[in-house]
Formats: structure tokens, C-alpha cells, sequence
């Protein structure tokens, strides 16, 4: 261990991960150590003697439940967009191939007390009680309007600057009522609040856009993929990427304190008495605690359940969005299950979590509405998570920290901090859009 | 009633390929109508085809399409499959420097390298093998060096229908490692994963430290197979992978079928991605 690396990474989360094989890839050395002897720290997946560890303090797990081996519970949940960021940097970096994926059977909307599919197809559409049918009409004019916006055709933007004109405005302008602006920003647009009607309408509209390409990516329910066995085998894939360029590993590697010289800047990290130097350190928040600030807090409760959610036909992998007009909050709760049809349970169970942005202190009561739409449960924890953000001068102390998986749990923005990251560490911008090229090649 | 009225209000999704018939009823349209509205997509995602094909594969994932050395997606060979094709996982484990690497060169290209590097780089390889009435195509995976400092994912053993664990015959520390290897497969593993215990460079016979009588006992003891190979003179090395193939399990129920590798999917083979979706 007593050797000189470029960039040492701290924590194998997916982020960390992502950014461990980016830069193997470009020819760096890299040493890649964890505290824990598991991949992907906060964002691995538990089986269930872990998660008892983890939520009881004790290793026995209910023999009722099944096998141990057979339940991967993510940590921090979410689905990926099947046409999203996420899967432009699998592709780009070729880790796809140790990954299997299936498609969401189906997203809905909670809306007035009941739980509605968000249509994938036109026949859905056209029998969603959603909307009544002179809405529906106004709707398709919009939805047309944003089908056809061309960021580089000003033919399609009907006189309007959408980097100027609100969402608000934008809207107004079709004369949707409130509902249908709840159903199309939330369940949607994915927004998580409503600050966004307040906000320039283009980023509305490149999400619609994002969620329509998603669902047309596959004739499924639902704009969403998920790995088989679970997101903790991202972070694994990843870190194969960039031992396979040369990276080292070493989990289960206590302390990992980051040693600094007399200006503060990061030369090396030390941990049993051995310490590796390196030009730049990369890590999580919990790797530097003093170099962060807390910005948040996510309630959650995971429960194992013997059935799939009510009122989704049967859905074996589902999302449900509680936009928070619809419960009188600030942010948006989320349920999301999944289940043995993608290897993350035995057969018959279910895994299912609430979340959302924590109002309270009292998790319980603040996730009820959600927790109500479950039915039964077998088991279920309840949990806070901080949330960190980075408040150091990284061209100074050449520490890189990533942001903690935010509330909205989002891929996007997950990934959106890895390529910012990188940009800072490397000083060059990683291309996504090289993929696209070989995409238009593909069309008919 | 008008087509405006019957239009769904989420028919920007599926704006071209809408349509009535006669009765007025919205008739569902296929995808590759509309495809072409998202030229920045670089994404296809190919749902394995024909469930006889994924009948046959029973302890692991469904086969990745993307084939290793060779490039870009493999898919056409997707079409040919029929009732007796099984892709395979096969992962190496072993000390370093046993000749993991050299073992998967010599079976998949024929080479040896006097001096191999430790493995960094390409570590993931695929050949296709007839065996009897069946092909086997194996995935095989290489360390890639993770296990160096005991940091081996599981992800690695995942889904893995066979597994070769390599030591070095002039190595009696390499053999313990191999049992090492053996126990942590035992406890991690498939249950009907196939195992082979090779004792590498057998060709170094006036080097040896271990005996293949020691070693056999052993692999009988734990239900492997069996056998001293060398990629340098490839002695034993194809009939290895032989083997194994012919010991992989036919035919089993598939437990989850139906998972998808993502690719970038090449323009040549549009047609064959179109008739998987
Ligand atoms: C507290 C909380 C808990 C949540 N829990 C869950 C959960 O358990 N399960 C779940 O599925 N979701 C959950 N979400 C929602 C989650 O944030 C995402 O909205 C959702 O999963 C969408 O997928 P993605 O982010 O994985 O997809 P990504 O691939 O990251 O992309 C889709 C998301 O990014 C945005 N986006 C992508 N590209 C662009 C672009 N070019 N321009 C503008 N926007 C873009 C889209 O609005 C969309 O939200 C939760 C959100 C919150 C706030
Ligand atoms: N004589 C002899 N040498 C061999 C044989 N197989 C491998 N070697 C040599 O042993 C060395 C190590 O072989 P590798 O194939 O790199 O071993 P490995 O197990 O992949 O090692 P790591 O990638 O470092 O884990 C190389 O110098 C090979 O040339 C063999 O059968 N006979
Ligand atoms: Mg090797």
C-alpha cells in the first residue's frame, strides 16, 4: 500500500464508483479503499441478515422471511429512466454488459384519495379517469406543443422563449386546470415540488420529452428499467470498470484518514498504520465530515410484504407518486416496490419503501399516507438519513467530495454530480453525446 | 365522435402512430412507427427473445449480447438459437500469477505468452463450444485483480454456471489458496455451480510441490473436478472447458427469465434488434 497514486477513492458508492472507473479508464492510477467489507456504502444493497444489523441491531432475521442470500433491499431506491443519464454513461463506459435489466411494470399517480396508472399508451390514455375528456383535449394540445419543441427550431417554439416564459405561463396558455398541472409536473415531469411553475419552461418540457423517449424505449408500463438483484450491483460493475483498467481495491479498511501537508492540501491517506500517497483524494461525505454541511434529511420506512401494492394490477415492480398538493406537504412522497421478479426477494415477497424529504422529526406519522397505501406488511423499518453537501475549496485542498444521494434519490442528479466531479478533478469534459451519433446511424 | 375527442391526452407519446378504425376505436400501433422521433437515443434494449432459448438457461442470468473481443453486439447470432444453446458463466479464480489469464488466452486464441502480465484490461472473453448435441457459449470472466486484497465482488460470482479455480503445481501457497477459493465459492456460490480445480503448469514438472494425488483427494473430498493443465504446452486446457460444458445442467426450468442487456445497438443489425422487440 505504501505507494504513490494519482487519486484515491474513499467509499465505493455509485457515484464514487462511476468516477473510480472514469479515471482508470483515462490512465490514471487509482486506489479504491472502503471502510466497510461491502461494495457501494450508501448506495448498496442489503440482504436480509444486513438489514436486521442494520435496523434491529441483531443478525436473526425471522426464518419466515426465506433465505438471507435471496434479498438484495437497496438503500437508497429509485428506478432508472430508461432513456436517462444513467444509461448513457453505462453505454458510454460499456459496463452494461455485466448488468441485466427489466423494465417497471407501471408508474401511477395518487390523486384524490385513489391511486391512477400514469397511461404508457395511448389505449391507457384514453381510459384514465384522470382527466375529463374537453381537459384531455387541451391537454393533447400541449402535449403536441411539446413533442414538436425543437430547442434549435425556432419554427417550433410558437413565438415563445421558454428560457424566459414560467411553466406557469406556458401553461396558461393551453388553460389546463389543476389537476392535470399536478399530474404533468409531478407525475411527469418528475418535479418534486411545485417551485418549478415559477421557473423557466424549458426544463418542464426537456423532462416530458425525457419521459416520453423513456416510455418509448419499450412497450412496457412505465418509462423505468431496474437491474436484476438490485442498484447495489451498479456500484460493482463500475468497480470492475475500473479494475479492469488497473484499479485497486481494498475494502473493510478501517479509519482511512486523509493526511494534509502545511497548506492544507490532501497528500496521502493513511489506514493500519500504512498510508498511500496520492495528488488528489475523491470520497463521500462520511470520509471527510469536517469539509461538509448538512442540507436535508429523507424519512423512510422499507417494509417486506406479501403481496404486490393494492390497486396496481398486480404490478410486481411499480412506482407510486404522491404529489404534495395531494397530501398537504412541501415534497412529493414516493413509493416505489420491487420484488422477486427482479431478484431482489424470495419468491412471493415484496420489498416496498416510502420516502420522502423529512418535514418532521416523527418519520412514522410524516409517512403515513404512504405506508396506508400498502396494506399489510410483514416487517417494516422506519429511518432518517442526513444528507451532506461539500463546503470546500476542492482547487485548494485537492479534496473531491460528492454530494449525499439526495432526497429525490435521483439518477440524474447523481449523475449530473459525477460529471461535474470529474470535470473538476480532470479538467476535461466527458462526452455523452458520442453515443448519439452511433444512434442516428441506427435509425431506419 | 371527432378524432380530436378521441385522442388520449398522452398521445404525444405515440403522435404518428395513432389511428381509428372504422368503428372509431383507437387501434394500437407498433413502435417502429414512431422510433424515428427519437433520433437522440442511443439506446435499444433487446428483451431475450424466444422463451425456448431462455428455458435452457437455468442457473444463470440470461445471456449478455454483448460478445467480448469481437466488438460490437453479437446479435445476429441471437436469430440461430435454438433448443440447445446455452450461454455459460464462467468465472477463473486463483492465486496470482497461477496462470488465470494464460488458461482463458490459450482456450479462446490459442496463445501463450511467456510473459503474460498481470491481468489488467480486456478481462472479459466469450467462445462458443459444441459439445455433443448442444453449443455452449461461455462468458468468461477474469479477476481483473479485485481479489488481490480480498476486495472481490459479489456481482463476479453472480449468476455464474461454472467456475475454474487455478493454482500453481510449484506452488504449495497457491494451492491453499485455491481451497480458500473453493470455501468462499461454497458459501457465496450458486449450489449447482460446476466446479473445476486445475493445477497449473504441469509442464514444470521437475518444480512441482503439489502433488496431483494430494490435489485430487482434495477436489473429490469438496465435489470438484478435477484435472493439471498448462497453457503453456495446452495440455488439458480445452478438454477443461469441454468438460465443464458437458457437465452444465440442461434444460432446467428457467428461474427469471427475461432480464435485458442494454446496448448501443449498431446499424447493421437494426433488423435484427426490430424482430426482438
Ligand atoms: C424523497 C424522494 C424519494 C424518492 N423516491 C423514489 C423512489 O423510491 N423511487 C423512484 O422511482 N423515484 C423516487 N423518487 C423520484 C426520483 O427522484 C426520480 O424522479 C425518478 O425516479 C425518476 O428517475 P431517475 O431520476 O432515476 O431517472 P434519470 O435517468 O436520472 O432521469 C430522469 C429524471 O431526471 C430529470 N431529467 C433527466 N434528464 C433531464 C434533462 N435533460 N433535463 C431536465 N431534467 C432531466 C427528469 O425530470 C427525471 O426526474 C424520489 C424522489 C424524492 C424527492
Ligand atoms: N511454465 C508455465 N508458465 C505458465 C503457465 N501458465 C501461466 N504461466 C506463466 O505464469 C505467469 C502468470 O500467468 P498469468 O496467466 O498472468 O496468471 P494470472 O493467474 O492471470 O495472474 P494475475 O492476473 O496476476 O492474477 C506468466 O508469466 C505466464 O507466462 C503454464 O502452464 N506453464
Ligand atoms: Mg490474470
Amino acid at each position: 500500500m505504501d505507494e504513490e497514486y494519482d487519486v484515491i477513492v474513499l467509499g465505493t458508492g455509485l457515484k464514487e464508483c462511476i468516477l473510480s472507473g472514469l479515471l482508470s479508464v483515462d490512465g490514471l492510477k487509482v486506489l479504491h479503499m472502503d471502510r466497510n467489507d461491502y461494495y457501494g456504502g450508501e448506495s448498496s444493497s442489503l440482504n436480509l441478515i444486513q438489514l436486521w444489523k442494520r435496523f434491529k441491531g441483531n443478525d436473526k432475521p425471522p426464518a419466515s422471511l426465506g433465505s438471507s442470500r435471496d434479498y438484495n433491499v437497496d438503500m437508497i431506491p429509485k428506478f432508472m429512466m430508461a432513456n436517462g443519464t444513467l444509461v448513457r454513461v453505462l453505454i458510454h463506459t460499456d459496463v452494461t454488459k455485466y448488468l441485466y435489466f427489466k423494465a417497471v411494470d407501471g408508474s401511477y399517480v395518487f390523486n384524490k384519495g385513489k391511486v391512477h396508472k400514469v397511461p404508457a399508451n395511448d389505449v391507457e390514455a384514453l381510459k384514465s379517469p384522470l382527466m375529463g375528456l374537453f381537459e384531455k383535449r387541451r391537454a393533447r394540445k400541449f402535449f403536441i406543443f411539446v413533442q414538436d419543441y425543437d430547442e434549435n427550431d425556432p419554427r417550433t417554439h410558437e413565438g415563445m422563449d421558454l428560457t424566459r416564459v414560467t411553466t406557469r405561463e406556458l401553461i396558461a396558455k393551453y388553460g389546463l386546470d389543476d389537476n392535470t398541472i399536478d399530474f404533468i409536473g409531478h407525475a411527469i415531469a418528475l418535479h418534486r415540488d411545485d417551485c418549478y411553475l415559477n421557473e423557466p419552461a424549458i426544463d418542464t418540457v426537456k423532462r416530458m420529452k425525457l419521459y416520453s423517449e423513456s416510455i418509448a424505449r419499450f412497450q412496457g408500463g412505465s418509462p423505468y428499467i431496474y437491474p436484476l438483484y438490485g442498484l447495489g450491483e451498479l456500484p460493482q460493475a463500475f468497480a470492475r470498470l475500473s479494475a479492469v483498467y488497473g484499479g485497486t481495491y481494498m475494502l473493510n479498511k478501517p479509519e482511512c484518514k486523509v493526511e494534509f501537508d502545511e497548506e492544507g492540501k490532501a497528500v496521502g491517506v493513511t489506514s493500519e498504520g500504512e498510508t498511500a500517497r496520492c495528488k488528489k483524494v475523491v470520497c463521500d461525505p462520511s470520509y471527510l465530515p469536517n469539509k461538509v454541511r448538512k442540507v436535508g434529511r429523507v424519512a423512510r420506512a422499507i417494509c417486506i410484504m406479501s403481496h404486490p401494492i393494492p390497486n396496481t394490477s398486480d404490478s410486481h415492480s411499480v412506482q407510486v407518486i404522491l404529489p404534495q398538493k395531494q397530501l398537504g406537504r412541501k415534497s412529493d412522497m414516493y413509493l416505489f416496490c420491487c420484488s422477486y421478479s427482479h431478484n431482489v426477494a424470495p419468491k412471493g415477497k415484496f420489498i416496498a419503501f416510502v420516502s420522502t424529504e423529512a418535514e418532521t422529526d416523527h418519520p412514522e406519522s410524516e409517512l403515513k399516507p404512504g405506508i396506508d397505501l400498502l396494506g399489510p406488511v410483514d416487517e417494516i423499518f422506519y429511518d432518517i438519513y442526513e444528507r451532506f453537501e461539500p463546503v470546500n475549496e476542492p482547487s485548494l485542498d485537492q479534496c473531491f467530495i460528492s454530494t449525499s444521494y439526495d432526497a429525490t434519490t435521483h439518477f440524474e442528479s447523481t449523475v449530473m454530480d459525477v460529471l461535474n466531479m470529474y470535470t473538476m478533478i480532470t479538467g476535461k469534459v466527458l462526452d455523452l453525446s458520442v453515443d448519439l451519433s452511433a444512434a442516428s446511424a441506427a435509425e431506419e | 365522435m371527432s378524432r380530436m375527442l378521441l385522442s388520449p391526452f398522452v398521445k404525444f407519446l405515440f403522435l404518428e402512430g395513432v389511428e381509428q378504425n372504422q368503428k372509431g376505436e383507437v387501434v394500437s400501433e407498433k413502435q417502429n412507427k414512431y422510433k424515428h422521433r427519437f433520433p437522440s437515443s442511443s439506446l435499444y434494449l433487446l428483451p431475450h427473445i424466444s422463451s425456448i432459448f431462455l428455458c435452457n438457461f437455468s442457473l444463470h442470468p440470461p445471456p449478455s449480447i454483448s460478445s467480448s473481443l469481437s466488438g460490437p453486439a453479437d446479435i445476429d447470432s441471437m436469430a440461430t438459437i435454438g433448443h440447445n444453446n446455452l450461454n455459460a458463466k464462467l468465472v477463473l479464480l486463483g492465486d496470482m500469477g497461477a496462470g488465470k489469464s494464460s488458461l482463458v488466452l490459450r482456450f479462446v486464441k490459442g496463445q501463450f505468452l511467456e510473459f503474460q502480465e498481470s491481468t489488467i484490461g480486456a478481462a472479459f472473453f466469450s467462445q462458443t463450444l459444441a459439445v455433443n448435441d448442444a453449443t455452449v457459449k461461455f462468458e468468461i470472466w477474469d479477476t481483473a485483480g479485485q481479489e488481490r486484497y480480498h476486495s472481490l465482488a459479489p456481482m463476479y460470482y453472480r449468476g455464474a454456471a461454472a467456475a475454474i479455480i487455478v493454482y500453481d503445481i510449484t506452488s504449495t501457497e497457491s494451492f491453499a489458496r485455491a481451497k480458500k477459493w473453493v470455501q468462499e465459492l461454497q458459501k457465496q456460490g450458486n449450489p449447482n455451480m460446476v466446479m473445476a480445480l486445475a493445477g497449473n503448469k504441469a509442464d514444470l514438472e521437475d518444480k512441482r510441490k503439489v502433488t496431483a494425488e494430494e490435489a485430487r483427494v482434495y477436489a473429490e473430498e469438496n465435489g470438484l473436478f478435477f484435472t493439471e493443465t498448462s497453457a503453456k504446452t495446452a495440455v488439458n486446457v480445452n478438454d477443461t472447458f469441454y468438460e465443464i460444458a458437458k457437465r452444465l445442467p440442461r434444460a432446467q426450468p428457467a428461474q427469471n427469465p427475461a432480464g435485458m442487456v442494454l446496448v448501443d445497438r449498431p446499424a447493421e443489425s437494426s433488423q435484427a434488434a426490430s424482430c426482438c422487440s
